[in-house]
């Protein structure tokens, strides 16, 4: 096997394995670092196909600034394990309201899963060098898609308001 | 090829062992510096001037017992100091210090003086610094002691903080040097305005120089920002319960950190190897000379400030610096826009 198709698998497995392993943890702490590994592995699988610039923003943004706030909270709630008010041995799909409906959910998820992967055809495809140099990235981003830039901008200083809100509500009555 | 490749090893192999250097060099300098500048001698029994007490340092950290609390948690408390240390030493890799030089025609091809050339090396730089809050982070928690706890929660609470005004200092050069690749910012800075000034990028971004060092000494969480291991209110932060070897990883980081942030600032705003004086070939030295300079300054500083209280670091990292560094960010793209790059 070619060396890029070995660590293309080698990336795929840890991104694989952890992402499972983190809903398998008990202790949250755990579970944050496994989601970790998980984004470093998919940065790895961006850098295998030629984009280092998404890979390392992928560190930045996911791995550097989202999960460390992950943890800040994790180790201020200070939960160590999960607590478990039901029985383990029934089956989710059993089990009270919000477990019934998490599992239909994950039904949901693997049927589209399973026909996004089974589906042909080369729509989701590139242009070779597309997504390469920052340049072509920064040029795609503030012409052709300009307009959903600014939406998600606006989206995200619209949330970083009501957060803004929801904490000083008590101060003010 | 092969000549190259090896050439390529060996080089990778020096900078590791430098950088260990460095930080046992660092450890001598602060406490030589730091006893003149409080009119005492300092280390001066282990050899000549006190020049062999680093290794008499290393030589009592590796005898004493590794201690765990009880109640930590083994794993993550093994990491912690794993993770610090190595995204110490990851980060240096894509710095580059010196010109390509063939060492006086012994290779065929030309040698870059940096261990892997990427081209978003800037990135690298800023995303594996974003990474080795966690190795303080997992330390605090891990531990499971209130010092620890409090060091590490205040860590990553500065080092969120101050990531923001690093990240838009970096990007105010990223604009004059039209280049994510430090090679080329550094090789931007070539040659000299009016025949004497240097064409270095402190000389058009004194602002975001300033905002750079002011950031990186809060990053390294180096006196007057060392809120982490405030020793009056945490004993020693993070590292409280660490002894032995795992506490050296932590120490060592930390001046490996230093040297990393200072080779940073001197290829995005000194000019790199490039200066006046000394030719290209002796550029790597011309390189050392300002990186000492750098780190001169940052232990001076951490002998000369007292340290700030806390609020006061959240309140000039969010209210001074970032307003600072923004309106320098918007200033340098209407500059370049006007002007040209």
């Amino acid at each position: 096997m070619a060396p890029e198709t070995l660590t293309f698998y080698a990336f795929g497995a840890i991104a694989v394995a952890a992402s499972l392993l983190v809903i398998a943890q008990r202790n949250p702490i755990y579970s944050v670092l496994l989601l970790i590994a998980s984004f470093g592995a998919l940065s790895g699988l961006y850098v295998l196909l030629d984009a280092p610039f998404v890979a390392v923003i992928q560190i930045i943004v996911y791995a550097g600034a989202i999960m460390v706030l992950f943890l800040f909270v994790v180790m201020l709630l200070n939960a160590p394990h999960e607590d478990t008010d039901y029985d383990e041995r029934v089956h989710p799909l059993l089990r009270p309201g919000p477990m019934r409906l998490g599992a239909l959910l994950a039904l949901v998820l693997a049927a589209e899963l399973w026909w996004a992967l089974t589906r042909s055809g080369d729509s989701g495809r590139f242009p070779a060098g597309a997504v390469a140099s920052v340049r072509a990235i920064g040029q795609s981003l503030f012409t052709e898609y300009a307009f959903p830039f600014e939406v998600t901008s606006i989206l995200i200083l619209v949330a970083m308001v009501g957060a803004v809100l929801l904490a000083r509500r008590e101060g003010h009555g | 090829m092969t000549l190259l490749l090896f050439a390529q090893i060996i080089l990778t192999l020096f900078v590791f062992v430098m950088l260990l250097n460095s930080a046992a060099v660092m450890v001598y300098v602060e406490r030589k510096v730091a006893a003149y500048l409080q009119q005492r001698l300092g280390p001066y029994r282990v050899g000549w001037q006190g020049v062999l007490q680093p290794l008499a340092d290393i030589v009592k950290l590796m005898f004493k017992e590794e201690l765990r609390p009880k109640a930590a948690d083994a794993f993550l408390f093994a990491l912690a100091p794993i993770i610090a240390a190595t995204c110490a030493f990851a980060a240096f890799s894509v710095v580059p210090f010196g010109a390509e030089t063939t060492l006086g025609g012994w290779l065929p091809e030309g040698l870059r003086l940096q261990v892997a050339d990427v081209n978003v090396a800037i990135l690298v730089v800023f995303a594996i610094a974003s990474m080795s809050v966690y190795g303080i982070v997992l330390a605090g928690w891990s531990s499971n002691s209130k010092y620890s706890l409090l060091g590490g929660l205040r860590s990553s609470a500065q080092m969120i903080s101050y990531e923001l005004s690093y990240g838009l200092a970096l990007a105010s050069v990223l604009l004059l040097g039209q280049s994510m690749s430090l090679t080329e910012v550094v090789n931007q800075q070539q040659g000299t305005w009016l025949g004497f000034i240097p064409r270095w990028f402190v000389f058009l971004q004194p602002i975001g120089f300033l905002v750079y060092m002011t950031a990186g000494i809060a990053e390294t969480n180096r006196a007057p920002f060392d809120f982490p291991e405030a020793e009056q209110e945490l004993v020693a932060g993070y590292h409280t319960e660490y002894s032995s070897m795992s506490f050296a990883m932590f120490f060592l980081a930390e001046y490996i950190n230093m040297v990393t942030v200072s080779a940073v600032a001197t290829d995005l705003f000194l000019g790199g190897w490039h200066g006046p004086l000394l030719p290209e070939s002796f550029g790597w030295l011309g390189f050392l000379l300002k990186v000492a300079a750098l780190l001169f300054f940052y232990v001076w500083m951490r002998w000369t400030l007292p340290r700030y209280r806390y609020d006061q670091l959240m309140a000039f990292g969010w209210k001074v610096l970032l307003p600072l560094s923004v309106v320098n960010l918007l200033a340098t793209a209407a500059g370049v826009l006007y002007f040209g790059a």
